[in-house]
C-alpha cells in the first residue's frame, strides 16, 4: 500500500522557501583539483542527487570513473558524451542546488588556459567565486589566471578553498602558508572579500558538513559560509538605468517601454530623459502584470508609461532628468577574446551594449594581459582567450557606465559581422576621446574597405536574352542580402575600375545575344559559377549561394 | 551612493529573468514561436509570456506539435489556454507519419518518437519559416541540457552542434542568424522542477487535471504504469486495466508516460511528495532510457 511521506508542515516549508534568496558562483580550478568532486559532493550532501541518477553514475563509474570501487561523483558534473570520453569538461555547465537558505546556481567552467572564454562566460553573470587549490602544491599558475578573470568580470566575493587536506595530514602550518601567499597576490587584485576554508572534497571534510579532522579551523564549512555570505545587492551604481527593451503598444492607448531595471529605482512622478536624444519627461506609471507600481528597483523586469509622447526606441536608456550620464562614440574597455580568428584592428564588427545593436571597431589595443603573469605587454592582434586593454569606436553614440559600477550597463559583446558568431566581450572601463585629426585616421584601404562593407569587390557581367533585366534583378537580390552591388549600364570602363577600387559589387551588361551567361571576376581572378539556371528566382539564388561560398559576400 | 537594498527572492529573480529574455527575442527576431507542450513547464512559459507583455498580448503565436497520442485532457486543455490567453494556437502533426501509422507499439519508442516529434517539429518550423522558437526546458533535467545556451543556435537542418555553441554572457544573447537558421530560446533554463512548482503555487497557475492523483485505468509494463487513456491501447491476452490513484509527474504520449501511484490532489501534496521522491522527473518518460546520451544524440538531431 503506497503511503505519502511526511514533512512535518509542508505550507510552512513552502513559506519558508519561497523567500529564499539566490546566489550563483562560479567553481574555478582544474580536473586535478578535484572541482567536480567538489560539485559532486556539494549536490550529493545536499541531497538534490536522486536514486534514478546515482544508479545511472555508479554503472558509469566503472566505464568511466576514476576511483575504482567508490562512486565517482566527478561524473554526475561531466556533461556531454565526448567530454567524458576525453575525461575534461569543455564548457559551461550550470547546476543547481538548495538549501533552507538560499537557491544556487553553479557556473561549472574548465579551468585549462585555452578556457579562458568559458571562465568569463560563467563569471559574467557570477557574485562569488570558489577558487579550488590542491593543499599538496599551493599556489600555481592556474590560480593566478582564474583569480584575476574573476576579477575582471566584477566577482566581488571570492572563496578560496584549500582542497585535498586529507593529503597533507589536515596539516594547519600548510593552510596557513597558502593563505598567506594567496593574500599577497590577491591584494593586487580589486576584490573586497576574500574568505579561506580548508577542506577535503573527496571524504566530506568542510564542505557542507564541519569536518572532525581539523578542529583548528574555527571557520565554517563551505555550505555554510555561502549561505551566511552578505551579497550587495544591485549594483554598486545607485542611479536609475533602464536600457529600452522593448515598445508595448497593444492599443492606441497605451505605449509601455519595457526593459529590466539595472540600476537605482524608479517611481511615477519621477523627471527622466531619454538617451541619446535628451529627451524629457516624467513617469506616468509603472506597470506590471498584477498591476500599477510605486516602486520599482534594479534587476525587477517592467514597463513604463510617460506623460509625454516623446519618441524613444529599442536601444535608448531612460535615466533620471537630471543625472549626468556618460554618452559617446567611444570608450576604453577591456576585452576577452572568444573566436579562433584573432581579434583585428579596424576591423568592423557587430557590438551588443544592453539593448543597444550598433557596429563599430576596435581602433587600438593598448596593452595585452598575460593572464599567467599579469604583465602587461604590445600586441597587434589579440588571438583567442587573449585579454587587452582596447579602444572601441562606435558608429552611434551610446550611453554607458563603467563595468565595475554597473555590469549592465558597461558590458558588451562583439558579433563576427560574416559568421555571426559571438566573437568577444568587453568590459567599460572609461570614456575614449572621439576619434581627432588626420594622425588618427589609417589610410583606406582596399582590406579596410572589405572589411567595413564584409564583401569583396567583383565585376558581375551578365550576358545574353534578358541581361539587362536578369542584371537589374541581381542587383536588388543582392542588395537585398546585405550586401553593395551597382548596375552599371554598358559603357565606361573608368567608372567600372573606380567602383571596383570602392570595394563595389559592379554588375553590367555585355550584349543581349544568344543563351544568357554570367562572368565573374575579382582581384583573385576569375570566380567559377555554374551555368546560369533558366528561371529568374533560382539563377539569382545560386550567384548569391556562389558568392557565399566563397566568402564574398557575407 | 548604495540604495538601501530591495531584496527579491528567488523566484522574482528567476520571473525577471525569464521574462527579459521572452522580451528581447520578440524584439529582435522577425517570426518568433512559442512552443506549447501543454505540461507544467510550458504553463509557467506561457504564464510568463503574458506577464512580458501587459496589459498587451504576447506578439507571437504557439505551436503544439500533436503526435496523436497525447493524453485527451491535455488537448482540451490546450485549447482553453491558448482561447484565455488570447493567442494564436497552430497545431501541426507529421502527415508521413500518420499515412505510415507510425505509433508507439509497432515501431518502438526511439522511432515514433523521432518521426512524431523531431521531424514533426522540424516540419512545422520550417513551414511557417519561425526564426525563434521558445521551449520549455530546463537546465536541470538532464546532464546535456545543463551545457545549453538559453539562446541554442540551430543550422539551417535543425541540428545542434555542442562543442560549437555561441559564449553567452551576462544577458547579452546573440540572436544574430542567416536566413534558414534558427534559434530555440529556453527561458526557464535556470528553474529546477522544484521551482517551477512552486511558482505554479505562488501565482495560482492552471495546470492539466492529470498532475493531481485521481482513479484511473491503468496497465503494468515493464514496470512502468501506463494509463489506459483511450482504446487504441493494445492489450495483451489476458491483461486487464486497474483501477489505481495515480497521477503524473511529467506529460507526454500518454503510452510513453508513467503513472505514480499518489492520492496527492492538492499543490502542496504534489510538491511535499516531489520533495521526498526518489527518482528524477525524467525517468517517467522511455525516452531517455534508450541509451546512455540518448537526450544529446536527439538533440544534435533537432529534438526540443
Amino acid at each position: 500500500m503506497y503511503e505519502a511521506p511526511q514533512i512535518d508542515n509542508i505550507e510552512d516549508y513552502l513559506r519558508q522557501h519561497e523567500t529564499k534568496d539566490m546566489l550563483r558562483f562560479i567553481t574555478c580550478g582544474s580536473v586535478d583539483d578535484g572541482k567536480s568532486t567538489l560539485i559532486g559532493r556539494l549536490l550529493h550532501d545536499s541531497k538534490v542527487i536522486f536514486e534514478d541518477q546515482l544508479a545511472a553514475i555508479t554503472k558509469d563509474s566503472t566505464r568511466h570513473g576514476t576511483t575504482g570501487e567508490a562512486v565517482d561523483l566527478a561524473l554526475l558534473v561531466d556533461g556531454l558524451q565526448s567530454e567524458r570520453e576525453q575525461g575534461i569538461t569543455i564548457d559551461v555547465a550550470y547546476r543547481f542546488f538548495a538549501t533552507d537558505h538560499r537557491k544556487y546556481i553553479i557556473a561549472d567552467t574548465p579551468g585549462h588556459e585555452q578556457y579562458t572564454r568559458n571562465m568569463a562566460t560563467g563569471a559574467s553573470t557570477a557574485q562569488v567565486a570558489i577558487l579550488l587549490i590542491d593543499a599538496r602544491y599551493g599556489m600555481q599558475i592556474q590560480t593566478r589566471r582564474h583569480s584575476f578573470i574573476c576579477a575582471l568580470l566584477g566577482i566581488r566575493h571570492f572563496v578560496i578553498a584549500i582542497n585535498k587536506m586529507d593529503l597533507v595530514g589536515y596539516s594547519q602550518e600548510r593552510f596557513d602558508e597558502i593563505r598567506q601567499q594567496y593574500a599577497e597576490f590577491v591584494a593586487g587584485l580589486n576584490v573586497p572579500d576574500v574568505h579561506y576554508v580548508p577542506m577535503s572534497a573527496l571524504v566530506g571534510e568542510n564542505v557542507v558538513h564541519q569536518g572532525t579532522q581539523m578542529p583548528w579551523y574555527q571557520g565554517q564549512p563551505l555550505l555554510t559560509l555561502l549561505d551566511t555570505l552578505p551579497i550587495q545587492r544591485g549594483e554598486v551604481l545607485g542611479k536609475m538605468r533602464l536600457p529600452v527593451q522593448y515598445v508595448n503598444r497593444p492599443n492606441l492607448d497605451f505605449r509601455g517601454y519595457c526593459g529590466t531595471l539595472a540600476a537605482g529605482e524608479v517611481r511615477p512622478g519621477l523627471a527622466v530623459k531619454a538617451l541619446p536624444s535628451g529627451k524629457t519627461s516624467t513617469i506616468k506609471s509603472v506597470v506590471t502584470w498584477e498591476g500599477e507600481q510605486p516602486l520599482a528597483f534594479a534587476g525587477q523586469a517592467i514597463t513604463l508609461t510617460l506623460n509625454d509622447e516623446i519618441d524613444i526606441s529599442r536601444g535608448d536608456m531612460l535615466v533620471a532628468a537630471d543625472d549626468t550620464v556618460t554618452l559617446g562614440h567611444a570608450f576604453m574597455a577591456h576585452v576577452v577574446w572568444m573566436h579562433e580568428q584573432p581579434l583585428v584592428i579596424g576591423k568592423t564588427y557587430d557590438f551588443k551594449l544592453g539593448t543597444t545593436f550598433t557596429s563599430g571597431q576596435i581602433t587600438e589595443i593598448k596593452h595585452q594581459i598575460d593572464v599567467n603573469t599579469l604583465e602587461k605587454h604590445e600586441a597587434g592582434e589579440l588571438p583567442l582567450n587573449g585579454i587587452a586593454l582596447c579602444r572601441i569606436q562606435l558608429t552611434r553614440a551610446v550611453a554607458f557606465d563603467p563595468y565595475q559600477v554597473c555590469r549592465a550597463t558597461g558590458s558588451l559583446i562583439l558579433i563576427d559581422r560574416l559568421s555571426n558568431v559571438t566573437v568577444g566581450a568587453g568590459m567599460v572601463i572609461s570614456e575614449a576621446d572621439d576619434v581627432k585629426g588626420r594622425k588618427s585616421l589609417p589610410p583606406v584601404t582596399a582590406e579596410l574597405r572589405a572589411r567595413r562593407l564584409s564583401q569583396q569587390a567583383a565585376r558581375l557581367t551578365v550576358s545574353g536574352e534578358g541581361a539587362a533585366a536578369f542584371a537589374e534583378y541581381l542587383e536588388a537580390a543582392l542588395f537585398a542580402a546585405g550586401a553593395y552591388p551597382v548596375l552599371l549600364g554598358e559603357g565606361s570602363e573608368d567608372t567600372a575600375n573606380a567602383l571596383l577600387g570602392a570595394g563595389l559589387l559592379v554588375i553590367d551588361v555585355a550584349g543581349t545575344d544568344g543563351p544568357r551567361q554570367l562572368a565573374a571576376r575579382s582581384e583573385q581572378g576569375e570566380i567559377t559559377l555554374a551555368p546560369l539556371a533558366q528561371d529568374d528566382d533560382s539563377a539569382a539564388e545560386a550567384v548569391l549561394t556562389a558568392l557565399r561560398e566563397q566568402h564574398l559576400i557575407g | 551612493m548604495v540604495l538601501p537594498e530591495h531584496r527579491m527572492t528567488h523566484l522574482q529573480q528567476l520571473e525577471a529573468e525569464s521574462i527579459h529574455i521572452i522580451r528581447e527575442v520578440a524584439a529582435e527576431f522577425d517570426n518568433p514561436v512559442m512552443m506549447y507542450s501543454i505540461g507544467k513547464d510550458s504553463s509557467v512559459m506561457l504564464h510568463l509570456a503574458r506577464k512580458a507583455f501587459a496589459p498587451g498580448k504576447p506578439p507571437f503565436p504557439l505551436l503544439h506539435v500533436d503526435t496523436t497520442w497525447k493524453f485527451r485532457e491535455m488537448i482540451s486543455f490546450r485549447d482553453k489556454m491558448a482561447k484565455e490567453a488570447g493567442m494564436e494556437l497552430l497545431v501541426h502533426t507529421n502527415p508521413d507519419g500518420v499515412a505510415a501509422n507510425i505509433n508507439p507499439f509497432d515501431h518502438g519508442s526511439a522511432k515514433y518518437t523521432d518521426v512524431m516529434k523531431t521531424q514533426a517539429l522540424k516540419q512545422a518550423l520550417n513551414q511557417y519559416g519561425f526564426d525563434a522558437a521558445f521551449g520549455g526546458a530546463r537546465r536541470d533535467e538532464e546532464k546535456s541540457r545543463a551545457k545549453e545556451r538559453v539562446y541554442s543556435f540551430r543550422d539551417r537542418f535543425h541540428g545542434w552542434d555542442p562543442k560549437n555553441q555561441r559564449p553567452e554572457l551576462w544577458n547579452l544573447y546573440n540572436g544574430r542568424i542567416n536566413k534558414g537558421e534558427s534559434i530555440r530560446v529556453f527561458p526557464l533554463s535556470n528553474w529546477t522542477e522544484l521551482d517551477i512548482w512552486q511558482y505554479i503555487y505562488l501565482q495560482g497557475i492552471e495546470i492539466v487535471p492529470l498532475y493531481y492523483a485521481a482513479e484511473r485505468p491503468v496497465v503494468e509494463r515493464d514496470g512502468m504504469l501506463v494509463m489506459v487513456d483511450d482504446d487504441r491501447l493494445p492489450l495483451a491476452d489476458g491483461e486487464q486495466p486497474q483501477k489505481l490513484h495515480v497521477r503524473f509527474r511529467t506529460l507526454g504520449c500518454y503510452p510513453l508516460t508513467g503513472a505514480v501511484e499518489s492520492r496527492a490532489q492538492t499543490l502542496p501534496e504534489i510538491i511535499q511528495e516531489m520533495l521526498v521522491a526518489r527518482t528524477s522527473e525524467r525517468s517517467g518518460r522511455a525516452i531517455d532510457h534508450d541509451e546512455a546520451g540518448s537526450m544529446e544524440k536527439k538533440k544534435r538531431e533537432g529534438y526540443f
